[in-house]
């Protein structure tokens, strides 16, 4: 089993004919996602490579069936075709783009959760989700993600971080481990997916036997986690959070990222972490060998 | 991007919040001409995004054309913890009645924006929540459903506000939610937001924060932008469009991705070495990006040596591994490059590496972080990289 996205899962690429859409939606598409639609205001009847383009997204679920899209838009579009997308009737929004003003991030998860309470939104400015072997939507390289062995221990990820979600992905393929679901939740102030919600799907996905948390300074969404960890999870989990060394006051790359009035510190995210029962490494390598441990005592 | 208090003054005052009439001044002849015009007695500002400025003498009342002269002259070009005075404000003195708090912030956890009021204002919020948390009343607010004028109102009697002042304040809270919201900040806060005597409200400070993101709606910044204060290294990345910042070490940092970059920082200083910054060059590690990037470490003259930490997702070892070889022909650099590559193709992206005949004290390709963040450490500390 795979959290969110599988074998089976139908996708669209919103911007499918523009640079980003067609590069990522064709490299998803020949990972083996099913992407079966494309859309693009005013190029509906093209199509990119075989892959047929719509004019809405309510037309392409309607030919294709569609239960899944790929946001890949630029900043000012994206709201609008998030809530395009929600009101078509997609149960699963994955926006990758960057530069989305968080008042907008705002806007969208007020209406998605007033108007749409069973639509999901990961994203956005987030590289997205893969069932290794299954379903690859957003920028991720499949090639570095080790599908999940049937009958061994398998292990879920979550990121905050785009090129820390690959780290992850790549230190467990190094220590051979198999993964059920990387999902990159992305460094945003508003979010749409939480490390709340992957936690509470990895922990009831019998396929996932241990998780891997990536998080990074700033907000306090690892502190929600450790929470939720201390009552709901019971898998055995490590973790990493990034931004030990980061001064207060300085923004690190994204809006998401910031040390401000003595809050969000890597310190206080490791310490909630550790309370909660996780193994947190000092960096993403430990963090992966911790992960092998607790997979060799589950044998 | 953070405002300087005379700019938030005139971003609150063009979403018709109340406040101070006043003028920005570079010079003392400049201060004295707006003194004049807006009467008598005046408030001279530093303009600088550092707190603490009246404590350092940054702020004072001039009662004629000598004392504004006099202050005037003091205050610009006064150095405030770090920070060297390029402006004043000068406004209309405000006879005070009672000082409050309001700001509005985006809540993360909640998902919501945040009023948060005080009738206690004029001093540090944080010591507030400190010392009397009651004393501060926080109300989120649905970003669909947005802020009415009686729920301002309901808050302003939750916190303690005085009948007198109830309706200015739910009206000045109304309009900083305004400005809040469709002026994309990611802060928008009165610290003290006042009551004269005569009975109206009125912000007496401004303190803005604005979502860069949303610059491209608000063609009205660029003023703003013109204006931040930012040291030579992050110019020079700015103008190349590098997410750079600045930090006082010595091994200069290159990755791609802020979540690699920050943790890069992290291992640097876990094996005993100090970074010289943060610079996150994203996705596509080209030979112009990889250029621009070198150029910007090799412009701080306190970098030993240079670790670039590269994980190939998307971007391909080869490519990377080429912009390098390319950059480093276009850039004389002064230190040594430490190098880990690792991801797509990263055999591949090694192999170029080693065969463009770049010597051995001017590349060094280490197969992990760890190993790579120790040899850069050990050059900049003045050991040997082997």
């Amino acid at each position: 089993m795979a959290i969110f996205v599988n074998e089976n899962t139908k996708v669209i690429v919103q911007g499918l004919t523009g640079g980003q859409g067609k590069f990522h939606g064709l490299r998803n598409r020949a990972y083996g996602t099913k992407v079966v639609g494309g859309v693009t205001p005013g190029k509906g009847g093209q199509d990119v490579e075989g892959i047929p383009v719509f004019n809405s997204v309510a037309e392409a679920v309607a030919a294709t069936g569609a239960d899944a899209s790929f946001v890949a838009v630029p900043p000012k579009a994206a709201p609008a075709a998030i809530l395009e997308a929600a009101a078509a009737g997609v149960k699963f929004i994955v926006c990758i783009t960057e530069g989305v003003p968080a008042q907008d991030e705002a806007r969208v998860f007020a209406t998605l959760k007033r108007d749409y309470p069973h639509t999901r939104l990961l994203g956005p400015n987030c590289p997205g989700i893969i069932s290794p072997g299954k379903c690859n939507i957003g920028i991720t390289a499949g090639e570095i993600a080790q599908p999940p062995t049937k009958g061994g221990k398998n292990v879920g990820i979550v990121s905050r971080s785009g090129t820390l979600t690959y780290q992850a992905l790549f230190e467990l393929k190094q220590q051979g481990i198999g993964v059920t679901t990387c999902v990159g939740i992305g460094g945003d102030p508003v979010p749409g997916t939480s490390f709340v919600d992957c936690l509470a799907e990895f922990q009831n996905d019998p396929e996932t036997s241990a998780i891997l948390m990536i998080g990074e300074i700033g907000g306090s969404a690892e502190e929600e986690a450790a929470e939720f960890i201390k009552a709901n999870v019971t898998k055995p989990m490590s973790a990493y959070i990034a931004g030990v060394t980061a001064p207060a006051g300085k923004k690190m790359g994204h809006a998401g990222a910031i040390v401000s009035g003595g809050k969000g510190t890597a310190q206080g995210k490791m310490d909630a972490l550790r309370a909660a029962g996780v193994k947190v490494g000092a960096n993403p390598t430990e963090a992966g060998e911790l992960m092998a441990q607790i997979i060799k005592s589950l044998k | 991007m953070d405002l300087f208090e005379y700019q938030g003054k005139q971003y609150f005052a063009s979403f018709g919040i109340p406040v101070s009439a006043g003028d920005v001044a570079h010079t003392v002849d400049e201060s004295v001409a707006i003194a004049e015009r807006i009467g008598y007695p005046v408030v001279v500002k530093a303009q600088v995004q550092v707190g603490g400025r009246g404590k350092a003498g940054g702020i004072k009342l001039a009662n004629d054309k000598n004392e504004v002269r006099t202050h005037a002259g003091n205050i610009i070009g006064m150095d405030i913890k770090g920070h060297v005075v390029k402006r004043v404000w000068i406004e209309r003195a405000s006879d005070i009645a009672e000082e409050y708090y309001a700001s509005f912030t985006l809540d993360r956890a909640a998902k919501q924006h945040l009023l948060m009021l005080s009738a206690q204002g004029g001093v540090d919020i944080e010591e507030v929540a400190a010392k009397d948390p009651k004393a501060i009343v926080k109300l989120h607010v649905n970003p669909v459903a947005g802020l009415s004028e009686s729920a301002a109102k309901k808050a302003a009697v939750d916190a303690k506000i005085p009948t007198k002042a109830q309706d200015g304040v739910a009206s000045i809270l109304v309009k900083l939610y305004d400005c809040f919201v469709k002026g994309d900040c990611d802060l928008a806060e009165i610290n003290p937001l006042i009551l004269k005597p005569t009975g109206e409200v009125h912000a007496l400070d401004a303190k803005v924060s604005l979502d860069g993101n949303a610059a491209f709606r608000h063609p009205e910044w660029e003023p703003f932008a013109a204006t931040q204060e930012l040291d030579e290294r992050e110019q020079l990345a700015r103008d190349k469009g590098l997410q750079y910042i600045g930090l006082d070490g010595s091994v200069g940092i290159i990755a791609n991705g802020a979540g690699l970059a920050m943790s890069t920082l992290d291992v640097v200083n876990q094996v005993g070495g100090k970074a010289a910054n943060f610079l996150d060059i994203g996705g596509g590690a080209n030979a112009e990006l990889m250029t621009s990037a070198l150029e910007v470490i090799n412009f701080d003259t306190k970098v030993r040596s240079i670790f670039i930490n590269i994980f190939g997702g998307i971007t391909r070892g080869e490519e990377v591994a080429k912009g390098i070889v390319e950059a480093m022909r276009r850039v004389e650099l002064r230190a040594p490059i430490v190098i880990r590559l690792d991801g797509t193709n990263a055999d591949e992206g090694r192999r170029i590496l080693a065969a463009a005949g770049i010597s051995a004290e001017k590349l060094i390709s280490k197969p992990t972080m760890l190993e790579a963040a120790r040899t850069a450490v050990a050059i900049a500390n003045g050991k040997s990289g082997n």
